[in-house]
């Protein structure tokens, strides 16, 4: 399943490509792309955890900048 | 601004206040170090923060860490050297105000490049119970009739059941000139309505139509990344560490060789630290191809990714496919030759005694006679498969057809130069000349050719399924260098694989199509452009560059700006590293200060930043 989300005060674009590295490398992330410009991202990550895979997603992103926010 | 934007811009204002009181201030030793303390907690307080809490999350070499320990080594340095305290501070009140414009420029450019492409609708109007209700697009069902008043945008594509108007397609394709839309015709989601009331069946739902789709291909465009780009992320994760390395030992090593001072090198050490962010290359790339991309859409021109735009530029072999590319697809009447009568009365003739068919020819002849043919002129009228239309005009019996059919009529008939379709025309047995029909170039093809070459495409080749005369001869016309007739879709794969062996290392071979039956041909070449028409799923689905406007002449424009923002961006990428090298080398050298290191982090950013949002604006000819 692909899905896309809004990002709040994603503020810096090294950390937007710092996420997007750490995202693809949660288990069960088949492809995900953090765009800086649209402040957007994309996930594409199994059905049946899609939620877990989420919520592990937020906490990565937390990590990277504490200021950002996925709106889900 | 935003508010968080604005709650900076408060902080910097209450912090340079409070630096230069600390700087008025006459106190000396520890007390003067106890003054700059407000000033640089109010500036710094958040960065110091993140620096400790992304150590704990294991993010060491971020900017705030970086930040953060240049600031409070250069409050050492004051402390125990002879440094300077109100340096450390107005390191960071620098650092703090080209964020904040880093983050206004960002923002800005964001905006303009989403109000290129704001043509989402936000309700359409809707009749219930005779009375004209807003709702949301996409509540809208198939079938439904909506209302477009003047002055708004189509929310939905459909057809038009009732009104006329002029529409203004800009949003979609790029083009001034209005279109006049009646009963029957296609409306798309995106134009605006300029004139007349229209009521408009709904054909497609939200999700499918046209500005669904094109938005949708608009924003996951930066998902499909460039080189430039790649190696930007790549070269990012490796330089920051191999600064902060070398930081490092040029904070130790030296004086232990040496021997010496600390201070001195510790100094250097932090300048280092400083210019080790790569923030300006890593927004300032993707930035530019954003805005290229945006400059594009606004053309009618719709890149699906940078990396698109990236192969344009280095494109060496352009194919085409004639009918509906370079060709309008339409047959009109190319030319009359008369012979004892004039070329109205012949083509009068020729449309009357065709006018019970509905053959293509038949529709192209009424067409460029422009009239209706009044009841009771046209009798007896028979089709005669293979030959042509025998029917009585005004008493006359008239004969048109092939040249088979002239031929078993016994008529001698001039056999026509021009290449097309020959309609000859007997009338009583008399030959009275022929009607050429031809499908015709577009207008802009053969200077959309003329101006590939001049951007540097080598070989300009036609591919179609046409014969042999037809092609050739359009080909010779708007002057491409190749031309492969009679080709069946599959030989049109073959033809571009032999042509994507034939070039060389470096260059990209684009095919342009108009989507219809050369998917497969869009998807096999390095660039795929098809001619997306208006509201065209195939095309748009299959290629990796959409004309919108279906005009040859945009893809020398797309190449314009697909240089344009290559340049741009290897302007940056030169630009921003230049001066981390040299800020680089003077520190080590001891030739540099704080001033000059945070210029090379945010101050070249923002430079960075100006120079991308020029890929926006439309290159010049």
């Amino acid at each position: 399943m692909k899905k896309k989300f809004k990002m709040v005060d994603l503020d810096c674009a090294n950390c937007a490509a710092k996420m997007e590295n750490a995202i693809k490398k949660i288990d069960g992330v088949q492809d995900a792309t953090v765009s800086f410009m649209a402040q957007r991202l994309t996930v594409e990550a199994d059905d049946s955890r899609f939620e877990e895979i989420m919520d592990q997603i937020v906490k990565t992103c937390k990590k990277v900048e504490p200021d950002c926010q996925i709106v889900r | 601004m935003t508010s968080k934007q604005k709650k900076m811009l408060l902080r910097i204002l209450i912090s340079a206040v409070l630096l230069v009181a600390a700087v008025l201030i006459p106190v000396e030793g520890p007390w003067r170090f106890l003054l700059f303390l407000p000033a640089y907690f109010t500036i710094g307080w958040d960065v110091l923060w993140k620096a400790v809490v992304n150590i704990s999350h294991g993010q060491v070499f971020d900017e705030n860490f970086l930040m953060a320990l240049a600031t409070v080594g250069a409050f050492c340095t004051g402390f125990f050297g002879d440094g300077e305290y109100p340096e450390a501070v107005f390191v960071m009140l620098f650092y703090q105000v080209g964020e904040l414009f880093q983050s206004y420029a960002v923002g800005k450019s964001r905006r303009s490049i989403a109000s290129l492409m704001d043509i989402r609708p936000n309700y359409a109007n809707i009749e219930r119970d005779g009375v004209l209700e807003q709702v949301d697009p996409e509540d809208i069902a198939v079938g439904d009739i909506i209302v477009i008043k003047p002055g708004e945008r189509a929310p939905l594509d459909g057809i038009v059941r009732e009104g006329s108007s002029a529409l203004d397609t800009a949003a979609l394709t790029g083009e001034s000139l209005p279109r006049e839309v009646g009963v029957g015709d296609a409306v798309t989601s995106g134009c605006v309505n300029m004139s007349g009331l229209l009521r408009v069946e709904v054909t497609k739902p939200f999700e499918e139509s046209t500005v669904s789709k094109i938005l949708d291909l608009v924003e996951n465009s930066s998902s499909k990344k460039a080189k430039a780009e790649n190696f930007i992320t790549k070269f990012a994760r490796y330089y920051t560490p191999i600064v902060v390395c070398s930081a490092v030992a040029l904070a130790v090593l030296p004086p232990l060789i040496l021997g010496g001072g600390w201070g001195d090198w510790v100094q250097r050490a932090l300048i280092f630290l400083v210019v080790s962010c790569p923030c300006a290359l890593v927004i300032s790339v993707p930035l530019s191809f954003f805005g290229g991309i945006g400059g594009a859409s606004k053309q009618g021109i719709l890149v699906k990714g940078g990396n698109y735009l990236e192969a344009l530029a280095q494109a060496e072999t352009m194919v085409f496919d004639k009918t509906g590319t370079l060709t309008q697809g339409i047959f009109r009447v190319a030319g009359t030759y008369p012979q004892g009568c004039t070329e109205a009365e012949l083509l009068e003739t020729a449309a009357l005694v065709e006018s019970y068919s509905d053959h293509p020819i038949s529709r192209s002849l009424k067409d460029a006679w422009g009239r209706d043919p009044e009841p009771g002129r046209v009798t007896e009228a028979e089709e005669l498969s293979g030959r042509g239309v025998r029917a009585k005009v005004d008493g006359k019996t008239v004969c048109a057809g092939n040249s088979k059919f002239m031929e078993e009529l016994g008529v001698e008939y001039a056999s026509c130069q021009q290449v097309g379709t020959a309609v000859h025309v007997a009338v009583d047995g008399q030959y009275a000349g022929c009607v050429v029909i031809a499908d015709q170039p577009k207008e802009d093809a053969a200077q959309a050719i003329r101006e590939l070459k001049a951007e540097g495409i080598r070989q300009t080749v036609m591919l179609t399924g046409d014969r042999k005369e037809v092609g050739e001869s359009v080909a010779k016309e708007l002057g491409l260098d190749a031309v492969y007739t009679q080709l069946l879709p599959a030989d049109k794969v073959e033809k571009v694989e032999e042509l994507l062996r034939g070039k060389s290392e470096k260059g990209k071979l684009a095919f342009v199509g108009d989507g219809i039956n050369d998917a497969p041909v869009l998807s096999r070449a390095d660039i795929g452009i098809a001619m997306g028409g208006l509201g065209s799923d195939a095309a748009i689905e299959a290629a990796d560059i959409v004309l919108m406007d279906d005009k040859p002449s945009k893809i020398a424009e797309a190449m314009r700006i697909s240089r344009r923002t290559l340049g741009i961006v290897r302007q940056n990428i030169v630009f921003a590293l230049a001066v981390k090298a040299a800020v680089l080398v003077l520190s080590a050298l001891g030739m540099s200060n704080m001033w000059e290191a945070v210029f090379a982090d945010v101050g070249v950013a923002v430079l960075a930043i100006l120079n991308a949002m020029r890929a926006l604006s439309l290159p010049k000819k």
